[in-house]
């Protein structure tokens, strides 16, 4: 080849944008996802520190003071035993955001790794694989929870096991979705071309470039499983006295939802309304800010 | 030049992009007239805004945009017009032909359906006669048998085809104006071709005004009166298209012209003499035949393809769309298993063997892929981008030492060191494509496998990258397999070609003999398409080709 060879003087050094600060950008301009982080901070604030501030006596009953409205002792109240129902509130929204983001998280973790094994194998292999998903996903997951808390009575631990067992589906097919058409993407290709591992190929490349798909399966994921736990609870097969969650506590405020005593429903309601509102929320700004955007 | 005179007329036309990091000014003070039966050329390379004019020209700006000054179609000024009026404008007196005509085309819809509606848009018409002036339609842009063809839908319709359908659809109500952005710039050569001539029998019969937008000046000088030229944002040169091609006057135009690889004998081809040919291939295909697919629905990519390259020989491997040049690469690269027949990677069959050894068969490869977005991992820097080979075959190196080949490299390609920090989504594509030619050569690999490695970029920019392949091809003396539909492109690259057509070996030989004396049929038809940006020879082509 006969041509001189100059470097480019037209192409000038791009300037340096951090990829973080642009996300962070493109989160705050949504606002919805603002106002959904803002409520999570506050709820997780108002569970784990508000008793602090706020103490009261969630073991023992206290039956001379049942069923009260609120007042200045008791803001919101007290429940069927006496308890205050302010202080319940926090005490509840403890199990339900622990159990909720531990089994959200255990399910993204499994379907993240069934979908990356099943997309990336393809084949016959992720035939199989996904059979399994599709069988998983013909069996409702409350009738599951049903027949396992009739059989058991579960803890805190058990609880997220079996969430997470029993949601991980959904996350497993967008992350399978992602992997087959990232895995023919060039640098992919490169990377295999040149004698690159198959486990390299997945951890390096695949699986950080399906991290919004990630991120945003794992906020829907928690809080579907809030909400699970809620429907467990209320059936009553959820976590058992004196422990309780937000759904345990609509369940027991139940038969007071037609005496009028409003505080035992309206506020187990809200949260759980609240904070699955926020978390999707949330998930919708994650995935616009961990988009990857061109020079265009 | 006044209003009445012409059907375009841009007076002083400046269009502002708001982004998320701030206003870009995309297009600064243009002004442009296209008079009726004319067709003029607006060129420059990608980001030049000559795009951007073409739709400021429609009405049809993004939202994010802004435009100042005057737009006027026929008296009418688009800047200020309103949707509605623009909805009756568009497909009567203006009409747009895209780059893709597997996008422009209703899916779901058959082709004369997709014409009749255009015209009913506009005509008070039953059914019936659209659907016979759409037939009518359909046999005006040379789609033969057009009455069965009416009723098929765009899949089971060729690219060029369906460019044809778009065409039709675009000149249904005889517009006074077209205009067409790249609108063969997706086609094969010989398809281009026809297209070309298509267009312009269609605006020699109904006068129609054109502005075409194309970054080939082969198409420039096939078709075009006037030219335009565009460089960041504004027209730095005009004029007729024999003066603007053959005599420029503005220094980018010149450096635009001398970047274009010419497809002629004036340029000294790499001499197939004088490479090596007696050591044991780099690579070698041994009549390779590969199925996609399986039983009806089988497709033969490549039939009995054998081919080698030599330690420093450049091997191009060319051919249209569908005709197996890139499976063959991917063949070569261990990508796709052949169905039948032998690969030798330095002489050993990588079939052979297994796991560790296989993968280190496979050090001695470089790859550099077409697409310069999805050839890089955008999580990544640009460092690790250049270190994954290193991580991959020579796991005992220290952190400073990939540090310090990694600098090297980078500046091997020509890129500045201090690009090794940054995200690949934030340079250009020529730079990302320097990028994955570091990565490719890193390790010293003994065959560079390119397929396509230039297509996606402007011709200045293709130029400086293919200089550099070549320039460390004399350092390395890597045997390179040469993947290209761009026959100047391989003239200059390559010493042998291999020449496929439907997954067969049209022709092989030396580059000269093959590009310039064409033996087969398929490679003189191959070779005649291709548009030469001087008008004058260019006419001369076209006059010779229509005789035969």
């Amino acid at each position: 080849m006969s041509v001189l060879i100059h470097a480019d003087p037209a192409e000038p050094t791009p300037a340096n944008v951090p990829g973080a600060r642009l996300g962070l950008r493109r989160f705050t301009r949504n606002r919805f996802a603002v106002a959904g982080l803002v409520v999570i901070v506050f709820l997780i604030l108002f569970c784990f520190l508000g008793p602090v501030i706020y103490p009261t006596d969630q073991i023992h009953t206290a039956l001379t003071q049942v069923n009260l409205a609120p007042s200045a002792a008791h803001l919101l109240g007290t429940d069927a035993v006496g308890r205050d129902e302010l202080g319940r509130l926090m005490y509840g929204g403890k199990t339900s955001l622990i159990v909720g983001l531990a089994a959200g998280l255990l399910a993204t973790l499994i379907g993240t790794l069934w979908g990356a094994a099943a997309g990336y194998a393809g084949g016959w292999v992720d035939a199989v694989m996904m059979r399994i998903v599709d069988a998983g996903i013909a069996i409702p997951a409350l009738f599951i929870l049903l027949v396992v808390s009739a059989i058991t009575t579960p803890g805190v631990p058990g609880l997220v096991l079996i969430l997470g067992l029993v949601s991980w589906l959904v996350p497993s097919r967008l992350v399978r979705a992602e992997t087959l058409t990232l895995k023919n993407r060039d640098y992919v290709l490169t990377l295999r071309a040149i004698g690159g591992t198959h486990s390299r190929a997945i951890t390096r490349h695949i699986l950080p470039n399906a991290v919004s798909t990630i991120v945003v399966a794992a906020t829907f994921q928690v809080a579907d499983a809030i909400l699970l736990v809620a429907y467990v609870s209320y059936l009553g097969l959820g976590v058992q006295p004196p422990q309780t969650d937000w759904g345990g506590m609509l369940s027991a405020g139940l038969t007071a939802a037609y005496s009028g005593r409003w505080w035992l429903i309206l506020p187990p309601g809200l949260a759980v309304i609240l904070v699955v509102c926020a978390f999707n929320a949330v998930g919708d700004g994650l995935r616009d800010a961990f988009a990857v955007r061109g020079r265009s | 030049m006044t209003d009445t005179e012409s059907v375009l007329d841009i007076n002083a036309l400046g269009v502002t992009f708001t982004t998320e990091t701030g206003d870009v000014p995309a297009v600064r003070d243009v002004s442009l007239h296209v008079r009726p039966g004319e067709t003029v050329a607006l060129v420059g390379e990608s980001g030049s805004g000559k795009s951007t004019v073409a739709l400021a020209a429609m009405g049809l700006l993004p939202e994010n945009a802004r435009a100042t000054g005057r737009v006027s179609v026929l008296g009418t000024d688009i800047v200020a017009a309103s949707e509605r009026e623009l909805r009756t404008l568009r497909g009567r007196t203006m009409s747009m032909v895209f780059q893709e005509p597997a996008t422009a085309l209703d899916p779901l819809m058959r082709v004369g359906d997709q014409i009749a509606e255009v015209l009913r848009n506009h005509l008070q018409i039953a059914a019936e006669e659209a659907a016979r002036e759409a037939v009518e339609l359909l046999r005006r842009v040379g789609i033969p048998d057009p009455e069965q063809r009416a009723t098929a839908y765009p899949f089971q319709l060729s690219g060029g085809q369906r460019q044809r359908v778009v065409i039709a659809m675009a000149v249904a109500n005889r517009p006074d104006l077209l205009v067409a952005d790249e609108p063969t710039t997706a086609l094969d050569v010989t398809v281009q071709a026809e297209i070309l001539d298509l267009l312009r029998d269609l605006v020699a019969e109904s006068g129609t005004a054109v502005l075409l937008v194309t970054h080939n000046m082969g198409v420039v000088a096939d078709i075009a009166d006037r030219v335009a030229v565009m460089l960041q944002g504004e027209i730095v040169e005009t004029g007729p298209v024999e003066e603007v091609l053959l005599r420029p006057r503005h220094a980018y135009t010149k450096r635009l012209l001398e970047a274009v690889p010419r497809l002629d004998a004036a340029v000294d081809s790499p001499d197939a003499e004088t490479a090596p040919a007696t050591s044991t291939p780099v690579i070698e295909l041994r009549d390779v035949s590969v199925v996609f697919g399986r039983g009806r629905r089988a497709v033969r990519a490549l039939d009995g393809v054998s081919l080698t390259v030599a330690p420093g020989e450049t091997v191009g491997v060319i051919g249209e769309s569908g005709s197996g040049k890139s499976t063959a690469a991917r063949v070569a690269l261990g990508l796709v298993p052949p169905a039948t027949g032998q690969v030798a990677l330095f002489g050993t069959d990588p079939a052979r063997i297994r796991g560790r050894a296989r993968r280190a068969l496979r050090s001695g490869v470089g790859v550099v892929l077409q697409d310069p977005v999805a050839s890089l991992d955008a999580r990544m820097t640009v460092a690790q981008c250049v270190a994954e080979p290193l991580r991959v075959h020579r796991r005992g190196m220290s952190a400073q030492e990939r540090r310090d080949l990694v600098a090297e490299y980078l500046e091997r390609v020509r890129l500045p060191r201090a690009l090794a920090s940054r995200s690949p989504r934030e340079l250009s594509g020529g730079q990302r494509q320097r990028v994955s030619l570091a990565r490719a050569l890193v390790l010293a690999p003994r065959l560079l496998v390119a397929d396509e490695p230039t297509s996606a970029l402007d011709v200045s920019v293709q130029r400086s990258v293919l200089a550099v392949i070549a320039e460390l091809q004399q350092e390395f003396g890597f045997g390179c397999l040469f993947v290209s539909h761009d026959l100047a492109v391989v003239q200059d690259v390559a010493h042998r070609v291999v020449v496929l057509h439907a997954g067969r070996v049209e022709e092989q030989g030396s580059t000269t003999a093959a590009l310039l004396h064409p033996t087969s049929e398929y490679t003189q038809r191959l070779v005649a398409a291709v548009p030469l940006p001087d008008p004058v020879a260019q006419r001369e082509r076209r006059a010779l080709r229509s005789a035969q």
